[in-house]
């Protein structure tokens, strides 16, 4: 369980957000550019330190304002997607799945074991000592989810793990990843600009406006009674935001 | 026939790629024949003997061993400084930049008689090493101290320009997946930045071992303990020229290295 009360002083404004994960539970993070929705996910993952809150993973206190403790991000034991995916392009796709697990100090034969059936399960074991600068968007995406899931994390956070592909391929692997994510039985949080992603594969829908929680709801209530409601959602093209800049 | 306005600009244009082709011939000439005489000027049997002898043997040693030594010591300390400054904005790094930049560009004399200064017996910093009976000018440290000093800015800039190239991304990734800022540096940072750190060392590496003017000044030329090759070369120009030309052949052949080396590794970056 993801509980979470935070803010920080950002340029623009304060962010200031409580959010409550469970675990197998998708929460669909949807905002538009300079919403403050990466931010989020770089504090959870404390790549950023909040100025006040409290983050509490599984009852493990991450960050404390009061207490002035915050667990640096090696010692989170959080899987992070990242936009564009980070994957490390002087290494091949099994040595960026098995990056994770060696600082975790297991012996080599047991990663050759886990980064394989890892790949196996995401479809993409065949690419196992492919270099990842000649994958496709497709396969870079399996192997970046891959990375943080060998992992056993203890929360999931995606960054618009969908942006980056083709609409065919988009298609595909958004139904894919939501049967991943309610798989790893993790709680997870998915940053995207798109309704359509926000519906498909939440379970639980916020959306961020300037730093703040503008609605919360069920993913089939965003076209009912969410800001966004008179947006369209059934075809690729409606995304309810313009993503050509990352936050 | 050709003849009028036609025939003139024929001319004209004739006369042009002339004098262009003349220029060019010059140029090029200007750049290459004081090495092509300076190789000519001797025989290789001349050169072998000239390379084996004792004070030219250890020219070549001593260089060798004095500018790797620098280029370690530069890589030592100047990585931290250079990360520092392509990953922090803090208040005073653009000041801090140009103060390390300084040597490239200052008078190698100058240079020299400012670590004389510092590292002098009556130095701020000499004079408390000479109170433990520890002298540091004219010993193969000063010599050191000399390509660290002249050598070290040229790494330095190079390497920042590295780090600012690498994408943070990377860095924070590692950090998520459980390595900490060590060893994400060493695992991601340096692999991504590899490429210019080592131009940078190569770079460095070619300032020291050229290095003349501040080693002079704060080593002296003494044989066998602080004459290093350029030193050597002016050393023998008097007595021995032979030994000279070989020691500047011997540079020569070091510098053609050092640039196919740069170009072989900007080829595979680009």
């Amino acid at each position: 369980m993801l509980e979470v009360k935070m803010s920080k002083k950002l340029r623009d404004f304060d962010l200031d957000v409580e959010i409550n994960v469970r675990p197998g539970e998708v929460l669909a993070l949807l905002g538009e550019n300079g919403s403050g929705k990466s931010t989020v996910l770089n504090l959870l993952a404390g790549l950023l330190t909040p100025d006040e809150g409290e983050i509490t993973l599984n009852g493990r206190i991450l960050f404390s304002g009061a207490d002035n403790r915050s667990v640096p991000p090696e010692e989170r034991n959080i899987g992070y997607v990242f936009q564009n995916y980070a994957l490390f392009p002087h290494m091949s796709a099994f040595e960026n799945v098995a990056f994770g697990l060696k600082r975790r100090k297991i012996g080599a034969g047991e990663i050759q074991v886990l980064v394989s059936r890892m790949l196996e399960e995401l479809g993409i074991g065949h690419l196992v000592s492919e270099k990842v600068t000649d994958l496709s968007g497709g396969q870079r995406q399996r192997v970046a989810l891959a990375r943080a899931l060998v992992i056993q994390p203890d929360l999931l956070l995606l960054d618009e793990p969908l942006t980056a592909l083709d609409r065919k391929t988009k298609e595909k692997i958004r139904q894919e990843l939501r049967e991943e994510l309610v798989k790893s039985n993790k709680p997870s949080i998915i940053v995207t600009h798109s309704i359509r992603d926000a519906r498909m594969i939440g379970d639980l829908v916020i959306i961020l406006e300037r730093g703040k929680v503008i609605w919360t709801g069920q993913p089939d209530e965003l076209m009912i009674d969410s800001p966004m409601r008179h947006e369209p959602d059934n075809t690729e093209e409606h995304v309810c935001f313009s993503v050509d800049d990352e936050e | 026939m050709a003849s009028g306005p036609f025939s003139s600009i024929r001319w004209g244009k004739n006369l042009f790629i002339l004098i262009s082709g003349l220029i060019i011939l010059i140029t090029i000439l200007f750049y290459t024949l004081p090495l092509i005489s300076l190789i000519l000027r001797i025989t290789p049997a001349e050169f072998i003997t000239a390379i084996c002898e004792p004070n030219v043997r250890s020219a070549i040693t001593l260089s060798l061993v004095t500018a790797t030594t620098a280029t370690i010591i530069v890589v030592l300390l100047g990585t931290p400084l250079a990360y520092m400054n392509a990953r922090i904005d803090y208040p005073g790094r653009k000041f801090i930049e140009t103060l390390i930049d300084v040597p490239i560009v200052l008078p190698p004399s100058v240079a020299g008689l400012a670590l004389l200064v510092l590292f002098g017996r009556r130095g701020l910093i000499g004079s408390y090493f000479s109170e433990f009976g520890i002298t540091i000018i004219f010993t193969s440290i000063a010599v050191i101290i000399a390509q660290i000093f002249v050598a070290g800015p040229l790494y330095i800039r190079q390497a920042k320009s590295a780090f600012a190239m690498v994408d943070q991304v990377y860095e924070s990734a590692a950090r998520t997946l459980g390595a900490g800022r060590l060893l994400t540096f060493i695992k991601v940072t340096v692999p991504l930045a590899r490429t210019g750190l080592i131009s940078g060392i190569i770079l460095s590496f070619a300032r020291a071992i050229g290095e003349f003017g501040a080693t002079i000044m704060v080593a002296g030329n003494l044989p066998g303990k602080t004459q290093t090759m350029p030193l050597a070369i002016y050393g023998f120009m008097q007595s021995d020229l032979t030994a000279s030309i070989a020691l500047s052949i011997v540079l020569i052949a070091i510098s053609f290295i050092i640039l196919i080396l740069i170009r072989i590794i900007s080829g595979r970056a680009a």
